[in-house]
């Protein structure tokens, strides 16, 4: 019954997108249609949990619709379910925000109508149980999101992110295309269950999973397939900024996984070792250029990317764990980074709704012209903190749990047999510090600039804080984020029907270690207990502070800032975001950026301001898609002659066609 | 009964991480007053130090938000629980399991994340200038960190530190290259970690090279004991951790008698002295480095803890 | 084996490839020697070692010869010869000095991976010994291509040589001739480099290859 309900779920979400369409500029249409969607969603979440907690067999249905005769095969398992809690929860909390949110969107007719549709396409890409309406989904998810991208198309910036979305959506839906042609093998079933039972061999097995890096990894943002990402996430309203990174980049993931740990067999472990390096690249790659960003959306979109690499390093060590068959350690990493799926969905989205919050608040995106919010947007800024600590990975908040998760499945490495894994292993590892690190650093010049401080503008200066339905989905958000620090085991006895499934076995049961601590593999071995931690932090700072005001002093003056004896009159005098990252830039983005730092200082009596620039150069960008375009654009112009041709030169085109055709046939039989 | 001894036992460890502290501070400083010639406040300064910050009067600036004022509270908070889970005298403690080495790390980096946001909250440009550079000092910090314990976690099969401390007792450790570059990676991680020469200075206030005592410049009276207080269990901390994994000489074992836990706090005392007096000689001897040279110093240890890893893999037993 | 035995062999060897490392960061010339000295010293002792558990009595002749010829004669000969050529300032480096750590780790464990494979047969001593040897030659060839300075292109040619000497000590029954022979081909070779060193000096004033460069009309 899971998949009616899930369906149910999905279909109800489409045609609320239908209805939009006529209600658009109802007075309260935002109120309306963000609250009928929040409710399908929400139910999606339930049934998913309840089908994970009660380890419900997968069910499955065939509804007549798609290609004739055959139909489209949807089916809810234990993987299926894991994403629609992620979903659904997302997907409902994001609604909520968007009831409170919506009203400030200047153009509600070109989101409304998408928004719902949206959610229902990615619902219906979870459901999906055959290639057919796998990637019909896909696309229309694709689509629709591009859609809403362009909401604001007359903005700077916009029309430029649709078109590289859309290049690289219609790039990595084609992939995905062959990548499933390739797992048909020829036969003439698509549905999954056929894929599950054919075989192949490592050759094809290695090409799928490439072809599968491309299609779900552009979509998730994997380096150097990201370049979108940063452009497009940001474009959009926030709270499709939220949804996009927080869920639609898991969906990515999601037919990720579902290809390379359902589909297909146990691939080789080169192939393993390729997805571990990119995720290590992509985390690094991505906290880089986030801290080299000003403007706060898209410097979130750049976190995506990081994150991404994080989920990825832990897919690729359990591709390598299960190709060597060590499957407790499998299920270990894909415990670690399907967690971190749910984790970045949580913060991730709390990050961007708190964005759209500031943005609504200020109406600017440029870190450098915000500050002191803290004084103005009071429970934002409480929220907003926890979110930073989160994707920070710092104890006790949820963050930590599944990047320490992930540094435990390095630490099983050395079983493994091949020396090519057993080396990189480590030097990933180092990559994932490094990320960890840089992003605790990224988001201190978040939430410093942004928060702390003075106020940089008027704007800032006059802030005011958020509505009431933005602020209970950022709380809920913020809360789920320590709960699930707090109490990690039970996420993690959660996923165990899903690496049961999927790899044939599962981590050792948490619920029932004593004080609720998680040893990932045995207690002598490591072992961390987030309750506790937080229960020890809350006591000894609580304790240490009634102390202290108790039997010390309590006594508080308010004086100007010391600030050593240089006070500064002006607030532009602060540390801002460009200057709070210059030591990090210039240690490392020097090599990965060529980020160069010009002064200029005029000589004494010119009247000229002294000026100091940064320039920062995308050598991705620069070494890939730049020569791509400008091949395209020659190729493009040497055939623009086709475009003016006589109608006799037409018809002598398609005549030779046809005729080199039959040629060929001819030759071939 | 038993349980209320481990309790009894596992308060009085987070007792004296926290009694001792200071005066390994003050060990340190007048070490190195004596090296320059100097007399040097008595070993029991910092003890003063504190309690007369404590009694003072807070001067907040006007601007500051109520984060400013939580922080020194949260950063002592998690620094002590990071020091309080650290074998000293005995390993195997009630609550050791609580967290793993990388967790201790971690929560570390949740001390300081919160600190260098407390340097960003008044919004003066030395507050953000330190905030910014001892960032960058732990993103390099942090990596080199991991890649020793790694090397020690390779050799000893375990991040847990009371098993770690354990195996590293036993004879089956032998002599590991690995793990003498592991060893020297931890001390220049700990020295930039805790801010000492030569990585940062913490006797100045006026040097524009400095990151941790610019972050904390705005803080005052009982706020700054609380900051003081966490720093000092901090070197207390890598003191301890450096000791308990690559000296765990002396250490008592989990259900030890009262003579095993005498003789366990005999040798970690030793051991504190013995680093406070290494610390102090390092701390006189060398010139403190440019701030943009520090990441070669951290690129060295990074270097080390990555080579100490790949030459384990050519070792006995893996 | 004792397991003792393998953990020094293990730690001789890794310290001659650590300083290895040390010699790609090192960026004063005269520092540079100094840890050249040292890299010899310790290969020295590695060799001896090996002579001790192996009991071949020939191999403590290599050593002898590395410790007096590479680790006294030559560093002092360079020493000189940088006086007298007056160039005490740093070395110039094509790329920077994290990126040479970075292709030097993933050298190392290239020829660990490499070695290991390739002699999963032979006995762990002999492997250990051919993997830390071949990073050791691999390296040396890297801080030939990353330096620019006559001088340092010289010293890692003979880091280079002490690997080849590392593993010829590991592989067993490798004659006494045939190492020796490789010293004194390298000992002429460095008199040969030292002779073309004033060479260079005398005709273009400066010992950079670049400057060669110039000359043969590819750059500028």
């Amino acid at each position: 019954m899971a998949v009616e309900f899930a369906l149910i779920a999905a279909g109800a979400l489409l045609l609320t997108g239908i209805a939009a369409i006529p209600l658009s500029h109802h007075r309260r249409a935002a109120e309306l249609v963000y609250g009928a969607s929040a409710l399908p969603c929400g139910f999606a979440g339930v049934i998913g949990l309840w089908a994970l907690v009660a380890n419900a067999a997968p069910t499955t249905v065939t509804l007549p619709l798609g290609l004739p005769w055959i139909g489209a095969h949807f089916r809810l398992d234990g993987l299926g379910a894991f994403f629609l809690i992620v979903l659904g929860l997302g997907g409902a909390l994001n609604s909520i925000y968007a009831i409170g949110h919506g009203r400030h969107e200047t153009e509600p007719g070109r989101v409304l109508p998408f928004y719902p549709a949206f959610l229902g396409a990615m619902l219906s890409v979870v459901l999906a149980d055959d290639a057919f309406s796998f990637l019909l989904s896909w696309e229309v998810m694709s689509l629709l999101s591009w859609g809403l991208v362009l909401v604001h198309h007359r903005a700077g910036g916009t029309q430029r992110a649709g078109y590289v979305y859309l290049m690289m959506a219609a790039f990595g839906t084609m992939s995905l295309l062959l990548a499933f042609g390739l797992m048909t093998g020829g036969a003439e079933n698509y549905g999954f269950d056929a894929l599950r039972a054919a075989t192949h061999g490592p050759a094809a097995m290695a090409a799928v999973l490439v072809l599968m890096l491309m299609g779900a990894g552009s979509k998730a943002g994997l380096v150097p397939l990201h370049v979108w990402l940063p452009l497009a996430h940001p474009a959009a309203p926030s709270h499709v900024s939220a949804l996009m990174s927080g869920i639609m980049t898991k969906i990515a993931v999601y037919g990720f996984v579902r290809v390379a740990f359902d589909l297909l067999g146990p691939v080789p472990w080169p192939m393993a070792m390729v997805v571990m390096i990119l995720g290590g690249i992509t985390a690094v790659m991505g906290v880089m250029q986030a801290l080299m960003e000003h403007d706060i959306k898209r410097l979130l979109a750049y976190h995506t990317v990081e994150n991404i690499g994080i989920i990825f390093i832990g897919l690729g060590l359990a591709l390598a764990f299960r190709a060597e068959g060590l499957t407790a350690a499998a299920a270990l990493a894909l415990v670690a980074a399907l967690f971190h799926v749910l984790n970045h969905s949580l913060f991730k989205s709390l990050l961007f709704m708190g964005a759209g919050a500031i943005l609504n608040a200020t109406g600017t995106r440029d870190m450098e012209r915000m500050g002191g919010l803290i004084h103005r947007m009071p429970v934002t800024a409480v929220v907003f903190l926890a979110g930073c600590v989160a994707i920070s990975a710092l104890p006790p908040f949820n963050g930590f749990v599944s990047e320490w998760l992930t540094f435990q499945a390095i630490l099983v490495s050395p079983d493994l047999s091949p020396w090519g894994l057993k080396i990189s292993a480590p030097a990933v590892g180092a990559l994932l510090a490094l990320a960890a690190a840089l992003a605790a650093t990224c988001f201190v010049k978040v939430y410093g600039v942004t928060f702390l401080g003075r106020s940089r503008g008027a704007e800032a200066a006059a802030a005011r804080e958020t509505d009431r339905w933005s602020l209970g989905a950022m709380v809920v958000l913020a809360g789920l984020c320590l709960v699930i620090g707090i109490l990690p085991g039970f996420v993690i006895d959660l996923l165990a029907p899903v690496t049961q499934a999927l790899l044939g076995g599962a981590m050792p049961h948490q619920a029932d270690s004593p004080w609720l601590t998680i040893i990932p593999v045995a207690a002598s071995r490591s072992s961390y207990n987030g309750f506790l931690v937080a229960v020890f932090i809350a006591l000894s700072a609580g304790t240490m502070a009634w102390a202290v005001h108790r039997f010390a002093s309590r006594r508080l003056r308010r004086a100007p800032a010391w600030d050593c004896g240089f006070p500064d009159p002006s607030p532009v005098t602060q540390y801002g975001a460009g200057s709070f990252a210059q030591p990090v830039r210039r240690v490392l983005g020097s090599v990965l950026m060529r980020a160069r730092e010009e002064v200029f200082m005029p000589p004494p009596g010119d009247l000229r301001p002294a000026r100091h620039e940064v320039h920062l150069r995308d050598l991705i960008w620069e070494r890939s898609y730049a020569p791509l375009a400008a091949f395209i654009q020659a190729a493009a112009t040497r055939l623009n002659v086709m475009q003016t041709l006589t109608i006799r030169r037409y018809l002598a085109l398609v005549v030779f066609s046809l005729v080199s055709l039959l040629v060929v046939l001819t030759l071939w039989n | 009964m038993e349980l209320i001894v481990a309790l009894i036992v596992q308060g009085l460890q987070m007792l004296l991480v926290v009694a001792v502290a200071p005066l390994l501070v003050g060990l340190v400083r007048k070490l190195k007053a004596r090296l320059m010639r100097r007399r040097g406040a008595p070993l029991i300064q910092p003890y003063r130090d504190i309690l007369r910050l404590l009694r003072k009067e807070v001067v907040l600036a006007d601007n500051a938000s109520w984060l400013f004022r939580a922080v020194p509270y949260l950063v002592f908070a998690a620094t002590w629980v990071a020091a309080a889970l650290v074998p000293t005298f005995a390993t195997g403690l009630h609550f050791s399991w609580t967290a793993d080495l990388i967790a201790i790390v971690a929560l570390l980096g949740s001390a300081r994340f919160f600190l260098a946001l407390a340097g960003m909250d008044v919004g003066t440009s030395f507050g953000g200038i330190g905030s910014s550079r001892e960032m960058m000092i732990a993103s390099m910090a942090e990596p080199a960190m991991l890649l020793a314990v790694f090397a020690m976690a390779l050799v000893a099969g375990s991040t847990q530190l009371s098993t770690v401390a354990q195996f590293m007792a036993s004879p089956h450790v032998g002599l590991r290259v690995s793990l003498g570059m592991a060893l020297v990676a931890l001390i220049i991680v700990a020295i930039a970690e805790n801010a000492r020469i030569p990585v940062d200075n913490p006797a100045t206030h006026l040097e524009l090279t400095m990151a941790h005592e610019a972050m904390v410049l705005e803080y005052s009276g009982r706020h700054l004991a609380m900051i003081e207080l966490a720093a000092a269990l901090k070197l207390v901390l890598y003191v301890s951790l450096i000791a308990c994994v690559f000296f765990p000489w002396g250490i008592a074992s989990g259900t030890g008698s009262a003579g095993a836990y005498g003789l366990g706090l005999l040798s970690y005392v030793v051991k504190l002295a013995v680093g406070g007096i290494l610390l102090a000689v390092l701390e006189s001897s060398i010139a403190k480095l440019r701030v943009f040279r520090v990441p070669h110093l951290l690129g060295t240890a990074l270097m080390l803890g990555l080579l100490g890893t790949l030459l384990l893999f050519v070792s006995r037993g893996l | 084996m004792n397991a003792t035995a393998f953990d020094v062999a293990h730690m001789l060897a890794g310290s001659v490839v650590l300083v290895s490392f040390m010699m790609l960061y090192q960026d004063r010339l005269l520092a540079l020697l100094n840890v050249f000295a040292l890299h010899a010293a310790l290969l020295s002792a590695a060799v001896a070692w090996q002579a001790t558990i192996q009991g071949a009595p020939h191999l403590y002749v290599t050593a002898a010869i590395a410790l007096f010829f590479k680790a006294m004669i030559i560093p002092a000969a360079l020493h000189r010869i940088i006086r007298r050529l007056g160039i005490h300032r740093e070395v110039e480096q094509v790329v920077g000095t994290g990126i040479t750590m970075l292709a030097g780790m993933g050298l190392v464990a290239l020829s660990i991976s490499l070695m290991l494979n390739l002699t999963a047969s032979a006995d762990a001593l002999a492997r250990e010994d051919l993997a830390f040897a071949l990073s050791v030659v691999l390296l040396g060839l890297l801080m030939m291509i990353t330096r620019r300075n006559a001088v340092s292109q010289v010293v890692g040619f003979m880091s280079l040589e002490n690997g080849l000497i590392l593993a010829a000590t590991g592989a067993r029954g490798m004659p006494l001739v045939v190492e020796i022979s490789v010293a004194f081909s390298v000992l002429i070779a460095f008199i040969v480099i030292g002779v073309f060193l004033f060479r260079i000096r005398e005709r273009f004033d400066t010992v950079d290859d670049s400057a060669l460069e110039r000359f043969r009309g590819d750059v500028g």
